[in-house]
């Protein structure tokens, strides 16, 4: 592992691939690379990028790359696109729009399936993009699946949540709804030429005005990504964020919250596979008749196995 | 690693533009429970590469109907050893001759899938390939 983490520092990019590969497949080695890399990460500008299937996020995310490129930065982006729930096969097609960048030594793109998880990412994105943050990139762009109304995992990895919205997607209601309205740090209304965009600023800014007071309000940008009008304004808005994050307090509670949450998910992860594996252990079928029979519950059974690997959490079940 | 899932390039390289072959075989791929990498039309054989390394591909299948089949295959296996990435499987179809198959598995291409080929059998010869491949990887010590 060491050698790969070390292409992976080194911005080799034959171990970047690979070490992702890693990671999406899981198992232990997975974990000692993070933790090989995890000192080098945490320099990135992480953005995702999310919106309705169709909104423009890849030709946004097309044109963000030549912006971020032209000013000299590194460019990491991932894009997710769904896995069928079926099969787990899937069509990864968000490269079609950037492959005008699949040569450029300081752009590394990697299409990720969802992989059954439902929250606009994959389970491995977040290690990802770390990945691409310790192998030198200055920005990670993070497409997400195209999404609804509640997919929002994506404010757990990014440090600046664009929604991209495009007219002609329903009423004011719609602005006013909880949920995905509620993430963005910066809203990018997309195909800006057709008719119905000042409505929908319009209806984002009085959603806006409406919620709770805030030191940072979300700019609203008007873009066209197919011809790039908006894109330099859209990066604009993306670094001042950065900057607010860095400097305020809010900013500070934020990464708190993010760490906070890493090492919960990780305990989590383990202690879920560990009780996955005991339960398939400790189970006779002669417990499972006795369920079935209903002569025990299935509380006093989970309890029992609480109770042998966890013994300060069996206390018996309050009733 | 636990859960490593067959990734495939489908690339259409050059001017020629039909490609509906290439996007059948992309769903019967997906069908099948891999990830299949769509590049879309018009892509150079750099381009092609560059892709295959960054989405650390087990393979790329080209969908050529232009008749310049000889000249894509033999410059993407070129670049591919050029890149020290030569363990990636590269196979085809589309309007190819049958005269034209020997020479080119001669240069490294895998597979041939000819017009009518059942979708089945690229996805069946995928799937051992690929299996078989890494088993050889795995023999030599994980790369890394």
């Amino acid at each position: 592992m060491k050698k790969l983490s070390e292409g992976v520092l080194r911005g080799d990019r034959r171990s970047i691939a690979r070490a992702i590969t890693l990671i999406e497949s899981g198992g232990a080695d997975a974990e000692s690379l993070m933790r090989d890399l995890y000192p080098k990460t945490g320099r990135a500008h992480v953005i995702g990028i999310t919106g309705s299937p169709g909104s423009g996020k890849s030709t946004l995310v097309d044109k963000l790359i030549s912006e971020y490129t032209k000013h000299g930065k590194r460019c990491g982006v991932i894009a997710v696109d769904p896995s069928s729930p079926f099969s787990g096969g899937a069509i990864l097609a968000d490269r079609i729009r950037m492959q005008g960048h699949a040569e450029n030594p300081n752009v590394f793109i990697r299409s990720m399936g969802s992989r059954g998880a439902l929250g606009g990412i994959s389970t491995g994105t977040k290690d990802t993009a770390m990945i691409l943050d310790a192998s030198g990139c200055d920005v990670v762009l993070i497409e997400t699946v195209g999404v609804g109304q509640s997919e929002i995992d994506i404010i757990r990895i990014a440090d600046t949540v664009c929604l991209v919205l495009v007219p002609g997607m329903g009423d004011d209601i719609q602005a006013m709804k909880a949920g995905i309205m509620e993430i963005a740090d910066v809203f990018a209304v997309n195909k800006s030429d057709l008719h119905g965009s000042g409505k929908v600023v319009a209806e984002i800014r009085m959603a806006l005005d409406l919620s709770r007071a805030r030191d940072w309000f979300p700019p609203i940008v008007q873009t066209v990504a197919e011809t790039g009008v908006g894109i330099s304004e859209l990066v604009s808005a993306f670094t001042t964020h950065n900057e607010y994050l860095n400097k305020s307090e809010a900013g500070k509670t934020k990464r708190r919250e993010k760490i906070i949450y890493d090492v919960e998910s990780i305990l989590l992860k383990k202690i879920s596979s560990f009780i996955e594996s005991s339960w398939s252990d400790l189970r006779t079928d002669d417990i499972l008749q006795a369920l079935e029979n209903r002569d025990i519950d299935p509380y006093a059974v989970s309890e029992t196995i609480l109770a042998t690997y966890f013994p300060q959490l069996g206390r018996g079940i309050e009733r | 690693m636990k859960d490593r899932k067959i990734r495939v390039i489908v690339a259409k390289p050059g001017l020629d533009g039909h490609d509906r072959g290439a996007k059948v075989i992309a769903r019967a791929f997906r069908d099948a429970g891999m990830e299949v990498i769509y590049t879309g039309l018009r892509q150079t054989p750099e381009q092609i590469v560059e892709t295959a390394i960054q989405e650390d591909a087990d393979a790329i299948g080209v969908s050529i109907l232009s008749g310049a089949h000889e000249f894509y295959f033999a410059r993407i296996i070129e670049l591919l050893r050029e890149k020290k990435s030569d363990d990636v499987l590269v196979f085809g179809g589309g309007v190819i001759p049958d005269s034209d198959v020997p020479k080119l598995h001669s240069l490294g291409v895998s597979a041939v899938f000819g017009p009518g080929t059942p979708t089945g059998e690229c996805v069946s010869w995928l799937q051992a390939t690929v299996q078989k491949k890494r088993e050889e990887e795995q023999g030599e010590s994980i790369p890394s």
